[in-house]
């Protein structure tokens, strides 16, 4: 599903104005991405968060020639899913896992 | 940042919604997203990235407080794989 299916989708189901749909898409995702752009972390209850994690600098290779490349520092966004919606996509299926650590809700 | 400054930035930019109905409308853009994601259709949204169900095996691991062996089912999780466009905006 593209954005454009997504918007399509939820004109469907509940029969808001294209136009509206749209520019709400829109503002969700760039808003999102500004928050992220000022590292500020975003909580969306039931969906799940997102993060701006931080990777230190280290001397990988390129997997062809084999030479040494040195890679930056660089911020890259984290997801972490929420539980509402982990439980949804795994059927609430038992889960061997821990998830005393799940701040999401 | 929480849904709520997401629902006061689409009011501010919605003539004619009130509050509560932009709330409602960011309410069905994550209802839908769930309920995509929740079928195991993927979601690509360019310039911020792509959400992935995948499909994981049952595999063996190991309680690391007891060192015992658990088997841990077969489970589909969500992957979100961020679009180059958004790696780039958080590295200028």
């Amino acid at each position: 599903m593209t954005k454009s299916q997504l918007i399509e989708a939820i004109v469907a189901a509940r029969g808001y104005p294209r136009k509206a749909v749209e520019v709400a898409v829109n503002s969700i995702f760039d808003g999102m991405v500004e928050a992220l752009q000022r590292d500020d972390r975003i909580e969306i209850r039931g969906f799940g968060n997102f993060t701006v994690r931080r990777y230190k600098e280290y001397v990988g290779r390129n997997p062809k020639t084999g030479d040494k490349v040195h890679v930056p520092e660089k911020l890259m966004p984290f997801f972490k899913v929420g539980k509402e919606l982990r439980e949804r996509i795994n059927d609430g299926e038992a889960y061997a896992g821990d998830d005393s650590d799940d701040d999401d809700e | 940042m929480t849904k709520a400054d997401l629902v006061e930035a689409v009011y501010t930019k919605l003539d004619g919604f009130s509050k509560k109905e932009s709330a409602e409308l960011v309410e069905s853009v994550f209802e839908m997203m769930k309920e995509t994601l929740g079928r195991g259709d993927k979601i690509k949204i360019s310039g911020f990235g792509n959400f992935v169900v995948r499909d994981k095996k049952a595999r063996i691991g190991r309680n690391p407080q007891t060192g015992e062996e658990i088997t841990i089912s077969a489970r589909r999780v969500l992957t979100f794989k961020p679009s180059q466009v958004l790696k780039n905006v958080l590295n200028v």
